[in-house]
């Protein structure tokens, strides 16, 4: 079979991605249609710079979504096929069998994988890590943040040592200290993750407890509902063929759907603990710039409790810069998990994640470019698109 | 102000003492502890042996005297073993066992000797960090000027064509980590394939004779990733000084605009992104990492990818608190800074 030409890769690669594009025509039809009602999110429709971010992070998740779905992929990214080893794009597969597809589109790496079907499977790796571990560091900022602005005082102090404690250490010397495997057996990943993912459920519990406080008959039995869903998925992340750490008994392992690999969870609880301390410092920036408005002073002559008025009445109010914030962190928690790979931190070396990907391609770079190139351009796209969506949401939330 | 300087001072100790407590607690986990026994005896080694290894050097005593070891205040370890070989924290090649000294911490200067160079730590330090400073001072002289004039000159005219690209520019490099953009230079400009060989794509040479060619592409590579932030800063408060009332004012005087802008805009313009430049540091810190192992240049962050992989212990403290003194003398020197250049806070 011929080598594919420049213009037939690029036609096969937009023919694979075909599914993205439906998704993406239609997120953008129906969110244009009904721009108007749809608040804050519908504005982004008014910003051409917005719009572009937007697209730009929208067309990354579909691609980690549909690519987990196996809809994208040409070939298995773990699979070698002999005789592809560093071949350039376009290279028909030596002796293809009957419904397999017949070339590598954006060539083959050094161990001769697929580069194209690589970088999909990347994009699912980021797509599920960074916003939620980004989520996570939020709630964590927030249920410390909102007190220590809020009451300030010894507690403020006392939190705000520890977050620049944080802060003062190199982000890489703290990954080469916590992402090792010898750190992993001593079960210390663990032992972080019992007290990180501990602070949405207490995050949780406080919000509904502080806002339905007065209506015992409707509160009980919603709190035993959410937080008995919370607790068992916290129980079920954490633990693992029924125990937490060594030898403490856990969720039995019938209740326990599924177990995250110790080098995901690690990787996971780090990014978590290094991006928590910066959202701590802003929420409660917020929280003593806002504790000082007139509305809150109206609650508290009403007589509402404190962390009704942290969480009802000034995190709403804060929301602007936090979602803002919140953008701009994924993508920096994106080039994070791309530092891990480069220096082949946590997960596994064979894994398509872009940052390992990136830092085996380059050990050839000066002869072959299409095994390093593809990974640091999607990474480079994806958190690109991260801040012109966050610029479009400030620019748009500024004008009321 | 003095007793201001003096109390961060405190704090700032305290810092480093908890720091390198943290860094001392995390490499003596006994995994840890096990790799450096390996790595030092041999890979084959039983666990009995192992152990035996790390009782013999003083690694199984409690976490504090060692500790209190490395600062100074407790006194050395040292044992003859069985072959009349003389072990402890304190031995040095070339030193008999009348000549070691009773303390060796940080209180007698003595910052400990790295298992994996087989030197004097303080020495390592020192040399390293020469070649590091010297790569940052390159990266300072491109990346300030540059990145003050990419805002001053987006903020001038807010919204104009200048403002869209120069902002674009710099929103695209905020976006483009070490690692991408480095990779994306050695394949555009010293690669084979796209046949331009412009630079050299390892910085080896660059340290004993460095040239434009072999030390360019480091130093682009980390002060493109930086510059974004602090040209964004810029433009952001150029922007709020072009809309006060005294810009209106001369304006309306008639004063031409490069007037305005070189002799009433740019000193206000200029306070805000002096903190952020300071407080670019520790992100350089990160920077320089990643680009001395993708550009292969031993420095600083060569010895700290080193000291981490073989569980260095003495090393990898002395690294963490040279890093963390850098980052925190640059907040220090960011907050005294800001204070002297707008007369209008003053520290109660």
């Amino acid at each position: 079979m011929e080598p594919l030409g420049t213009f037939e890769i690029i036609i096969r690669v937009l023919y694979q991605l075909s599914s993205v594009w439906i998704a993406l025509l239609l997120l953008f039809a129906l969110s244009i249609a009904f721009k108007r009602r749809l608040g804050l999110y519908g504005k982004l429709f008014d910003s051409p710079i917005g719009m572009i971010g937007f697209g730009l992070v929208m067309f990354w998740v579909f691609v980690g979504i549909f690519g987990a779905m196996d809809l994208i992929i040409t070939h298995d990214p773990l699979s070698q096929v002999s005789g592809m080893k560093n071949k350039v794009p376009g290279t028909p597969l030596a002796g293809a069998e009957e419904g397999e597809y017949a070339w590598y589109l954006l060539g083959g790496d050094n161990l001769a994988r697929d580069v194209f079907s690589r970088v999909v499977k990347g994009a699912w790796i980021v797509v599920q890590i960074a916003p939620l571990a980004t989520l996570f560091a939020f709630m964590v900022g927030i249920t410390l943040g909102l007190p220590a602005g809020y009451y300030g005082g010894r507690l403020d102090t006392f939190l705000s040592f520890l977050a620049n404690l944080i802060l003062a250490f190199p982000v890489i010397l703290l990954f080469y200290l916590l992402v090792t495997p010898e750190i992993v057996a001593t079960g210390l990943p663990t032992m972080m993750a019992i007290v990180l993912f501990m602070f949405p459920i207490i995050f949780l519990g406080v919000l509904l407890n502080s806002r339905y406080r007065t209506q015992p008959a409707f509160r009980t039995p919603l709190l035993i509902g959410v937080l008995g869903f919370a607790l068992w998925l916290y129980l079920a992340l954490i633990s693992e063929n029924g125990y937490l750490v060594r030898s403490i008994p856990g969720l039995p392992s019938v209740l326990d759907p599924f177990d995250i690999p110790g080098g995901i969870l690690v990787v996971f609880v780090s990014v978590v603990f290094v991006n928590s301390p910066t959202v701590f410092r802003i929420v409660r920036g917020l929280a003593m710039d806002i504790k000082t408005r007139d509305y809150v002073a109206a609650a508290q002559t009403r007589g509402e409790g404190p962390w009704y008025i942290m969480l009802w009445e000034i995190l709403p109010n804060a929301r602007g810069p936090l979602i803002v914030d919140f953008c701009l962190r994924i993508g920096y928690t994106t080039i994070l998990l791309g530092t891990l790979g480069f220096f082949g931190l946590g997960l596994p070396p064979e894994s398509p994640d872009w940052g390992s990907t990136i830092n085996e391609g380059r050990k050839l770079l000066s002869i072959y470019l299409h095994p390093a190139l593809p990974p640091a351009l999607a990474l480079l796209s994806l958190v690109l698109g991260l801040n012109l969506l966050a610029d479009g949401l400030r620019e748009e939330s500024l004008k009321d | 102000m003095g007793l201001f300087i003096l109390r961060r001072f405190g704090v700032m100790l305290l810092t480093a003492l908890c720091l390198t407590f943290i860094v001392f607690f995390l490499t003596n986990l006994y995994p840890n502890l096990e790799k450096l026994a390996k790595t030092q005896g041999n890979q084959r080694m039983s666990d009995e042996q192992v152990q035996t290894w790390l009782d013999n050097r003083g690694y199984s005593d409690p976490l504090l005297t060692k500790y209190g070891r490395w600062l100074g205040v407790m006194p050395g370890f040292t044992k003859t073993l069985n072959d009349g070989q003389f072990v402890g924290t304190c031995v040095r090649p070339g030193l008999t066992p009348e000549e070691t000294p009773r303390f060796c911490g940080i209180a007698q200067g003595d910052w400990g000797y790295s298992t994996r160079f087989k030197a004097d730590v303080d020495e390592i330090i020192w040399k390293r960090l020469g070649n590091t400073l010297y790569l940052m001072m390159w990266v300072m002289i491109l990346m300030v000027p540059s990145a003050l004039l990419v805002g001053v000159l987006a903020g001038m005219r807010e919204g104009s064509r200048t403002d869209r690209s120069l902002s674009t520019f710099s929103i695209l490099s905020t976006a483009t980590p070490e690692y991408v953009s480095g990779v994306i230079f050695i394949a555009v400009f010293t690669s084979s394939t796209v046949g331009l060989k412009w630079f050299k794509g390892t910085a080896t040479q660059a340290m004993e004779e460095p040239t434009f060619e072999n030390f360019f592409l480091p130093v682009l590579t980390i002060a493109l990733y930086g510059m974004g932030y602090i040209a964004r800063m810029t433009r952001a408060s150029m922007t709020e000084v072009m809309t006060a009332q005294y810009i209106r004012t001369a304006r309306l005087k008639g004063v031409s605009f490069p007037n305005i802008v070189i002799k009433h805009a740019l000193r206000n313009a200029l306070i805000a992104p002096f903190t952020v430049i300071m407080l670019q540091f520790p992100w350089l810190l990160n920077g320089v990492v990643i680009v001395e192992s993708l550009f292969n240049y031993k420095g600083f962050g060569w010895v700290l990818v080193e000291a981490a992989g073989n569980n260095d212990i003495q090393l990898l403290l002395a690294v963490s608190v040279v890093s963390v003194f850098v980052v925190l003398i640059t907040q220090l020197i960011s907050d005294i800074g800001y204070v002297y250049l707008n007369p209008r806070i003053r520290i109660s």
